[in-house]
């Protein structure tokens, strides 16, 4: 049962601000992204024109708050073909950009964010790696940079006292 | 014909864009590539200063992705040469920053007032990005590939996988192919003198953007691929993404533990294919890296013996 007192109504406008959301508004419903989605495939807990349709009735903290936004393996078949260019994987990255901001991070995110912040890269390449490529005769890389840090800091994604403690 | 290609000017040079995957986790995938770039007279070069791409984030924040992207993007600008990339996704994230910062003036002023400020760089905007495969399809192309075979792979038969940022979204890519019907890599699989075969649900997607979020959902969709692959009797599938590897190999064995099956399926990248084919020793290839030997597989090419004219 859906109450339309907890519905906000406003939640597709700041989807379709964000980058990414803009074609949010022309969703007919047709449901090509979901007959072709490979997560669908696998499990029913992922259904891109259920998700659409939530966030058009404005169903904002069941979207945001949910697990399933993050399940969009971002293939892009949906993306080829949606007959009104939605550009859906865009879509569900503008959705997750508004849940990350309204404190909805998943774990799993937190952690690679970190992994970036540390090392500007997900993986590190440390004195063993660069060992590695010394025998193999490939070039040496920059162990890691502080850049990145350097963007997450000043966008308000990096946290001093987390990454060290 | 051979005379034309002879005389006409063939000096590829690209900064290679090894990203976050490749120097951890593929290595074998870095060495085969450097390997057939120089045997094709592809000149690579290395900037080690390069970050991740950017593309995890963009989940996250898309304005950080896209700093991150323009970062490596204004690196390269400095070095002055086209970038060329091994991983898929980082080839789809770096074509879509300069894309976004082409088409929006204001975004790109804000891009450029950021990267001064905050990390003293950069970034005018006109570095062509594409794929180490995408380049040995279109600009070294099937012809050159010909001339340089010295072994025999006709009796392999194997799969392609495209997976999905190579090809989607096409717009992207100017659709240099059809993405729902896509051909180059088999082309480039024939071309190495083995046979590409056909099997169902040829594009289905890896899985890998799902992998950290939900294992389980990431293993379930590589398992069905797998299924399919075996039903036509590959001897290994190529692929041409470190995190496609990541799913078909890295994880072949949890896949196989949690369906209680056995593939014992070789994945091979691309450039370990064509390595194979110019009659390079598996060694030379990093084959030795591949998590699934393939033993059979290279007991089944053969050299070529007399080559005539």
């Amino acid at each position: 049962m859906i109450h339309s007192k907890t519905l906000d109504p406003n939640f597709r406008s700041l989807i379709a601000q964000e980058p990414g959301g803009e074609h949010i508004r022309r969703c007919f419903s047709c449901g090509t992204c979901t007959a072709g989605c490979p997560v669908r495939e696998v499990t029913d807990r992922y259904n891109p024109r259920r998700i659409i349709r939530m966030a058009i009735l404005g169903m904002k903290k069941e979207v945001l708050s949910s697990q399933f936004i993050w399940l969009c393996s971002s293939c892009y078949t949906c993306f080829e073909r949606c007959p009104q260019d939605v550009k859906i994987p865009e879509l569900m990255n503008a959705i997750k950009n508004i849940a990350a901001r309204e404190g909805y991070l998943p774990p799993s995110m937190k952690m690679q964010l970190e992994l970036l912040s540390s090392f500007g890269r997900l993986l590190e390449v440390d004195d063993y790696e660069n060992e590695k490529r010394k025998e193999l005769d490939l070039p040496l890389l920059q162990g890691k940079t502080e850049d990145v840090k350097k963007i997450l800091k000043e966008l308000g994604f990096h946290r001093e006292e987390k990454i060290e403690g | 014909m051979k005379k034309r290609l002879k005389d006409s000017p063939f000096n590829p040079q690209y900064t290679l864009f090894l990203g976050c995957t490749v120097p951890v986790r593929a290595v074998n995938y870095e060495i085969s590539t450097r390997k057939v770039a120089d045997r094709l007279g592809v000149h690579l070069s290395d900037i080690p200063e390069f970050c991740c791409c950017g593309y995890p984030i963009k989940s996250v924040n898309h304005y950080a992705y896209l700093l991150m992207a323009s970062r490596n993007l204004a690196l390269a600008e400095e070095k002055g040469l086209p970038l060329c990339t091994l991983c898929s996704a980082c080839c789809g994230a770096l074509t879509e920053a300069n894309h976004e910062i082409q088409e929006d003036e204001k975004l790109h002023k804000r891009i450029n007032d950021d990267l001064s400020q905050w990390l003293g760089k950069r970034y005018d905007g006109g570095v062509r990005v594409t794929h180490f495969v995408r380049v040995l399809q279109q600009e070294v192309g099937e012809k050159r590939i010909a001339a340089e075979i010295q072994a025999d792979l006709s009796s392999l038969h194997l799969a392609p996988h495209y997976g999905c940022h190579y090809t989607k979204p096409s717009t992207l890519y100017e659709r240099v192919e059809d993405p729902e019907d896509p051909k180059s890599l088999d082309q480039l699989i024939e071309a190495s003198g083995a046979k590409s075969i056909p099997y169902e649900n040829k594009l289905q997607c890896c899985g890998g953007g799902v992998l950290a979020f939900d294992e389980e959902v990431a293993l379930a969709m590589a398992h069905s691929k797998l299924e399919h692959i075996r039903a036509n009797q590959a001897d290994a599938m190529v692929l041409l993404c470190p995190f496609c590897n990541i799913m078909y190999e890295s994880n072949q064995r949890k896949i196989e533990k949690v369906y209680r099956k056995e593939y014992k399926l070789p994945i091979l990248f691309y450039p370990q294919v064509l390595g194979l084919a110019m009659g390079m020793e598996p060694d030379e290839l990093g084959i030795k890296m591949n998590r699934v030997r393939p033993t059979e597989l290279l007991k089944k090419i053969n050299p070529i013996v007399a080559k005539k004219s």
